[in-house]
C-alpha cells in the first residue's frame, strides 16, 4: 500500500503531466501541412492584397469566380485577403513564420529582391508560357527585370504606375506663377522651377509648396521620384558599393535640403501636408492617386521635372507571387496565369497599369482612368513607364531602410552637414550591403 | 494574549497529532479533491498553453538561426546570446528603455501620489476631476497616441498653445531629447489615472486616529505626509512601482505611432527592437534570444523589487 501523502503529490503531477501533453499537442507544430494538390477534390485559394478598395475587390473576385467556374474539378474557391499597407509585408512574413503562407501574395517592389533570392517564391515563368494565349512576349523586359533570377520568374509585376507632379493650378495662378504644362512643352519643365514656383504659392497662399508624398523624412526611398533628375542613387546597381556620398547624391540632397530649410518650398520635418486635400502647391506621387481628387481646385498632371542630368521616369512596381511552401504551388501558378492573361490584365488595367506593350496606350487607359485626359495618359503614364527605373531595391532592403532612416534624420535640421551626413550614412549601410 | 496564544498552541498541538492517524478519505473528500482540480485546470491549462509553453518555445527559437523568407531553421547553440554582446543597436535600445523607465517610474508615481492626496482632499468636484484623470485609461492606446502625434507635430496644438504664451516650441518628434520626452509624458498622461485610484484607495485606508494623534502631538503636514502616509500606503507604493517597471519595459504602440524608433535610434527601446528583429528583419531567431533577455530583465528587476520590499514596505518585515 502506497503512503498517502506520495500518493497525493504523484496525482498532481499525472495530472499536470497531462495537460502539459495536451497543451504541447495543441500547440505543437501543426506540420509542413499535407500537399493538398495530390488529394482529391477541389483546393481554396488564398491571396494576401494590401487594398481594401472594394471596387478593386470586386474585380478580383469576379475573374476568380470565372477561373473557378471553368475550373470546378481544381478550384472552389479564391479568397482575397486584405491586409493594411503599412503593416503588409510584417504580416505577410508573420504569416510565414506560422506555417500559414498564402498561395498567392502581393509583393512590394522594395522586397522584390529579398523574395525572389530567398527561394520563397515559385518559378511562375514555365506556368505562364506554356498557358495557352498568354503571350508571354508581350511582358515589357524592364517591367519583369527585377522579379528574374537566372531565367525564372517570381513575380508577376501587375502594377506599374509612375511617378509625376500634381499641380494645383488655382495656387500657382494666385501667385503669379506660370502653367507647368507649358514648360513642359517649352522644355522648361525643371525641378528648380518646379521649386521656386512651389517657394511662391507656398509664400502666397500661406499652405506648403511641394510635397514628396508618402516621404513624411521616414520613406526616404520615395526622394528617388527627384534623385533621377541628378542621376543619383543610393547604392551600386549590383548593391555592393554605397552611393550615397558621391557628387550626384551629395547635389540632390543638398537640393532637397535648401528646398526645405532656406527656400522654403519644400514642408519642414513634423508638418503635415495633404496636396489632395488643398494643403500644398505641388506633389510627387503615383498617378493611381487620381481618384483621390475631386473638382474642389484646379489641378493638372505633369511628367516629373528635369534635373541637371535630365529628365528620369520613375515606376513603383508591385508584383504577385506564388509562395513555395503553400499549400497549391501549382494550382497557385495556374490560377495566376488566368488571372493575368490578356483579357484579364486588360480589366485590371482599370486600377494598374499592366506591364503589357500592348496593353500601354492612352485608348485603353483612359476607360480604366475617367479623370485624366488622354493626352496626359500618354504624357505621363504611357511615357512614363517605358525606361522607367524604379525605386531603390536590395535583398537586404529592411535593414537598409531603417539604418539610413537613423542616419538621415541628421539631415533633417536647418543646420546639417549634408556631405558629413550622407559620408556617416555610407558609413553605417556598408556592412550591409555587403552581407 | 497568554490565553490566545495558549489556545493556538494547543490547536497546533492537536493537528500535529492528529497527522498521525489520518482517518481514511471519505467520499465526499475524494469529491472535493476532483472539484478542486477540477476547479484550477482551467487557470492551470492557459498558464500552460500562454506562458509556459510559449516561454520554452521562445528559448528554443533563440538557439537557432530562422529565417522565414528562406525557410531555413538550423541549431546555432549560443550564437544568437554572442552576437548580443557585440550588437550596438542593442545596447543603445537597452540604454533608450533605461531612460524610459527612469523617467516613466519617476513622473508616473509622483504625479499619480500628488493626484491622489489632492483628489483625496473633502472638497466639492474632487469625483469630476478623478474621473478626468482616470478616463484616459479607458480610452483606447492606439487613437490616444494617434491623438498625441498631431498635437505634437510642429505646427500641432501644443505648439500653437505655446505660441499663444510667447514661446516658439520645438519639433517635439525630431529632437533626441524632447522625442524621448514626449513619448514618455504620453505614456504617463495615458496611465496615470490607474495609479492614480490605487493610491487614492491605499490613502483612504490611512488610520484617522493615526493622523489625529500625529496632530495632537504637534507633526506638520509633511511630517505627517512623511511618517504616517508614506509607510502606511507603502504596499501600494510597491505594487505601483512593479506594475509601471515592468510596464514602462513593454511600451510598443506609442513608439510604433509616434516616433518609430527615431530619430536616429533615440527612442528604440527594447520591445521595439525585437520587433523589428523579428518582423522587419525577419530574424525571428535573433529576435527570440533579445525576448529571452527582456524576460530576464523584468524577471530579475520584479525579484528585486520583492526582496527588498521588506527595508522599506510597512508590515513586511
Amino acid at each position: 500500500m502506497s503512503n498517502p501523502r506520495s500518493r497525493r503529490r504523484r496525482v498532481p503531477l499525472a495530472v499536470s503531466a497531462g495537460i502539459a501533453a495536451t497543451a504541447l499537442a495543441l500547440s505543437g507544430c501543426s506540420g509542413s501541412g499535407t500537399d493538398a494538390e495530390s488529394a482529391d477534390g477541389p483546393v481554396d485559394l488564398r491571396m494576401t492584397v494590401w487594398t481594401a478598395d472594394e471596387a478593386q475587390l470586386a474585380l478580383f473576385q469576379e475573374i476568380a469566380d470565372a477561373y473557378v467556374d471553368e475550373n470546378p474539378d481544381l478550384v472552389s474557391s479564391v479568397k482575397f485577403e486584405p491586409i493594411p499597407f503599412e503593416d503588409y509585408t510584417t504580416t505577410l512574413t508573420t504569416q510565414l513564420a506560422g506555417d500559414n503562407a498564402p498561395d498567392l501574395a502581393w509583393i512590394l517592389e522594395s522586397y522584390a529582391p529579398e523574395f525572389v533570392a530567398s527561394g520563397a517564391l515559385t518559378d511562375i515563368a514555365p506556368t505562364l508560357k506554356d498557358t495557352d494565349g498568354y503571350d508571354y512576349d508581350d511582358l515589357m523586359d524592364s517591367s519583369l527585370e527585377l522579379w528574374q533570377k537566372d531565367d525564372g520568374l517570381y513575380a508577376y509585376p501587375f502594377s506599374n504606375s509612375p511617378f509625376a507632379m500634381f499641380v494645383n493650378t488655382d495656387q500657382l495662378e494666385a501667385a503669379g506663377q506660370p502653367n507647368p504644362a507649358d514648360l513642359v512643352e517649352s522644355g522648361d519643365w525643371t525641378f528648380d522651377a518646379a521649386r521656386d514656383m512651389s517657394a511662391a504659392a507656398a509664400e502666397t497662399s500661406g499652405k506648403e509648396g511641394l510635397v514628396v508624398r508618402d516621404f513624411d523624412f521616414k520613406a526616404w526611398e520615395v526622394l528617388a521620384s527627384v534623385w533621377g533628375g541628378w542621376d543619383a542613387a543610393p547604392w551600386s546597381a549590383d548593391g555592393q558599393t554605397c552611393t550615397f556620398a558621391d557628387p550626384a547624391m551629395t547635389d540632390v540632397m543638398t537640393w532637397i535640403h535648401d528646398a526645405i530649410f532656406e527656400q522654403g518650398a519644400m514642408p519642414k520635418p513634423g508638418t503635415t501636408a495633404d496636396f489632395f486635400a488643398g494643403d500644398a502647391a505641388m506633389t510627387i506621387t503615383q498617378i493611381s492617386r487620381a481618384s483621390s481628387l475631386d473638382d474642389s481646385f484646379g489641378w493638372d498632371l505633369v511628367p516629373l521635372p528635369a534635373g541637371p542630368e535630365g529628365q528620369q521616369n520613375v515606376i513603383g512596381q508591385a508584383g504577385i507571387g506564388v509562395f513555395a511552401n503553400a499549400a497549391h504551388p501549382t494550382i497557385a501558378a495556374d490560377f495566376l496565369a488566368y488571372f493575368t492573361n490578356p483579357e484579364n490584365a486588360e480589366k485590371l488595367a482599370t486600377y494598374f497599369p499592366p506591364p503589357r506593350e500592348s496593353l500601354l496606350n492612352a485608348e485603353t487607359l483612359a476607360e480604366a482612368n475617367p479623370k485624366l485626359s488622354e493626352e496626359q495618359l500618354q504624357n505621363v503614364v504611357v511615357e512614363g513607364i517605358k525606361d522607367a527605373t524604379t525605386k531603390p531595391t536590395h535583398k537586404n532592403f529592411a535593414k537598409l531602410q531603417d539604418a539610413v532612416r537613423q542616419q538621415l534624420d541628421d539631415l533633417w535640421t536647418a543646420d546639417a552637414d549634408v556631405s558629413s551626413v550622407l559620408s556617416d550614412t555610407c558609413s553605417a549601410i556598408e556592412p550591409l550591403l555587403e552581407g | 494574549m497568554v490565553t490566545t496564544t495558549a489556545a493556538v498552541l494547543a490547536g497546533d498541538t492537536a493537528k500535529r497529532r492528529g497527522r498521525g492517524k489520518r482517518p481514511r478519505r471519505s467520499a465526499a473528500t475524494r469529491g472535493d479533491w476532483i472539484v478542486g482540480y477540477t476547479m484550477v485546470a482551467p487557470v492551470v491549462l492557459g498558464s500552460l498553453a500562454f506562458v509556459i509553453v510559449p516561454l520554452v518555445t521562445v528559448f528554443w527559437y533563440s538557439l537557432h538561426d530562422w529565417n522565414v523568407l528562406a525557410n531555413t531553421f538550423t541549431f546555432a547553440g549560443g550564437e544568437n546570446y554572442e552576437r548580443m554582446l557585440s550588437d550596438q543597436g542593442l545596447h543603445d535600445s537597452l540604454l533608450a528603455s533605461l531612460w524610459f523607465s527612469i523617467g516613466l517610474v519617476i513622473l508616473n508615481i509622483a504625479l499619480a501620489l500628488f493626484l491622489a492626496v489632492m483628489l483625496n482632499q473633502k472638497l466639492p468636484g474632487t469625483t469630476t476631476f478623478r474621473t478626468f484623470f482616470f478616463s484616459p485609461v479607458v480610452v483606447s492606446l492606439v487613437a490616444w497616441t494617434i491623438v498625441w502625434s498631431f498635437l505634437l507635430q510642429a505646427d500641432g496644438g501644443i505648439n500653437g498653445f505655446l505660441n499663444l504664451l510667447g514661446i516658439h516650441g520645438p519639433n517635439w518628434l525630431r529632437g533626441d531629447f524632447t522625442a524621448m520626452l514626449a513619448v514618455i509624458v504620453v505614456q504617463v498622461f495615458k496611465n496615470v489615472g490607474m495609479n492614480m485610484i490605487l493610491f487614492l484607495a491605499a490613502l483612504q485606508g490611512v488610520p484617522e486616529e493615526l493622523m489625529e494623534a500625529a496632530r495632537i502631538d504637534g507633526a506638520r503636514a509633511w511630517r505627517r505626509f512623511w511618517s504616517i502616509t508614506v509607510p502606511m500606503i507603502s504596499p501600494t507604493i510597491l505594487l505601483v512601482s512593479i506594475l509601471t517597471i515592468v510596464g514602462s519595459l513593454e511600451v510598443f504602440a506609442q513608439i510604433d505611432v509616434l516616433t518609430q524608433g527615431g530619430p536616429g535610434n533615440s527612442t528604440t527601446v527594447l520591445v521595439y527592437y525585437l520587433y523589428q528583429q523579428a518582423f522587419q528583419f525577419n530574424d525571428f531567431g535573433y529576435a527570440s534570444a533579445v525576448s529571452v533577455l527582456l524576460f530576464i530583465i523584468v524577471l530579475i528587476l520584479t525579484l528585486l523589487q520583492w526582496q527588498t520590499r521588506k527595508r522599506w514596505v510597512f508590515n513586511e518585515n
